[in-house]
């Protein structure tokens, strides 16, 4: 009798603490890992290192979709929505964009950005899957959590000469 | 004398916990469970009215893939991530969707495949919907819920399904 009074008041804690992490998580912020090396040296600067780079993603600013150049965000993949990347948004609704590549100059349209991988050499971006819709946006990487001799906020940077502004 | 402020501080947590639930709660509920819209606009007629109709949404099915054809859904517009718009998803990824270029005048059509990864959306009235026929296909992540049931107006209660 004893014993299932406890094991019920620690599930409904669990559930409560849970219930709350969610809502926390969407709201606010959350951490997530790193995989890959499309965002060095920004993210996962050394391919020999055994450990990922863990970022803090914010999302209070998913609200007014307040998103500039220079951002790294977190986004749904266009062809698996399950899956989730990283990488730094270029351009903004309007702006002319220079194709990597390509000589082609794109526009891009009302309610889209382009992202980019810092790593050119390595990275599946907007220069292969096209403009992102802002509604795939899940949250702005502000700072790197992990590793310890890392931590710090993430800068803005935009490689000025590929884009025009309206 | 200590004993006393220990009860009051235990007491004091529990009540906070308690609002921190209730509050998560209306969170998690319209986010995870379902929530109620109003729906207005042109493009669903005559399936939803011109406007006030107020239907349930479920947003379960589209986390675990299940949306398929003929499914009303709520998406996020790919032309601004602010609005959200009802549309009946009329392609999955994989299939071939056909649709006269102007619904008003000709006999010409398009055909397009939809992408892996995105579902193509219509307006049940072809003739005043902005929907993939202009934007083309959405991302399956833009999907935010199902719309399963309508309960305002009163004389259209009921479930809302595949035509």
């Amino acid at each position: 009798m004893g014993t299932k009074n406890i094991l019920w008041n620690c599930s409904k804690k669990a559930f409560t603490f849970g219930l709350i992490g969610v809502t926390v998580s969407d709201r606010y912020g959350s951490v997530a890992a790193v995989r890959g090396a499309s965002m060095s040296p920004t993210f996962n600067p050394s391919t020999s290192s055994l450990m990922d780079d863990y970022v803090f993603v914010d999302k209070y600013c998913l609200r007014d979709y307040r998103l500039s150049h220079g951002d790294v965000v977190v986004f749904s993949s266009l062809t698996n929505y399950k899956e989730r990347h990283i990488k730094r948004i270029i351009g903004l609704p309007g702006d002319w964009i220079g194709i990597r590549h390509c000589s082609d100059v794109l526009r891009i349209p009302e309610g889209h950005c382009w992202v980019e991988g810092d790593n050119p050499a390595s990275s599946m971006d907007s220069n292969t899957f096209g403009p992102v819709p802002l509604g795939l946006v899940a949250g702005r990487v502000t700072h790197i959590v992990w590793p310890p001799q890392r931590i710090g906020a993430v800068e803005r940077k935009v490689p000025e000469e590929r884009i025009s502004s309206h | 004398m200590f004993g006393q402020w220990r009860s009051v501080a235990k007491e004091a947590v529990d009540r906070a916990l308690i609002m921190a639930e209730f509050c998560c709660f209306l969170h998690v509920i319209p986010n995870y469970l379902c929530s109620s819209t109003i729906v207005h606009g042109p493009s669903m007629l005559p399936t939803l009215n011109l406007t006030g109709d107020v239907v349930i949404a479920e947003h379960v099915s589209h986390r675990l893939g299940k949306i398929s054809r003929g499914d009303l859904v709520l998406v996020c517009s790919p032309q601004n991530p602010r609005k959200i718009v009802t549309k009946r998803v009329v392609g999955m990824e994989g299939d071939t969707v056909s649709f006269f270029l102007d619904p008003n005048f000709g006999d010409r059509y398009r055909t397009a495949v939809v992408p892996k990864g995105h579902v193509w959306i219509q307006g049940d009235n072809v003739y005043a919907s902005n929907d993939s026929r202009y934007f083309g296909p959405v991302p399956y992540g833009l999907i935010q819920g199902k719309v399963f049931f309508r309960v305002w107006p009163p004389d259209s209660f009921g479930p809302l399904g595949k035509d």
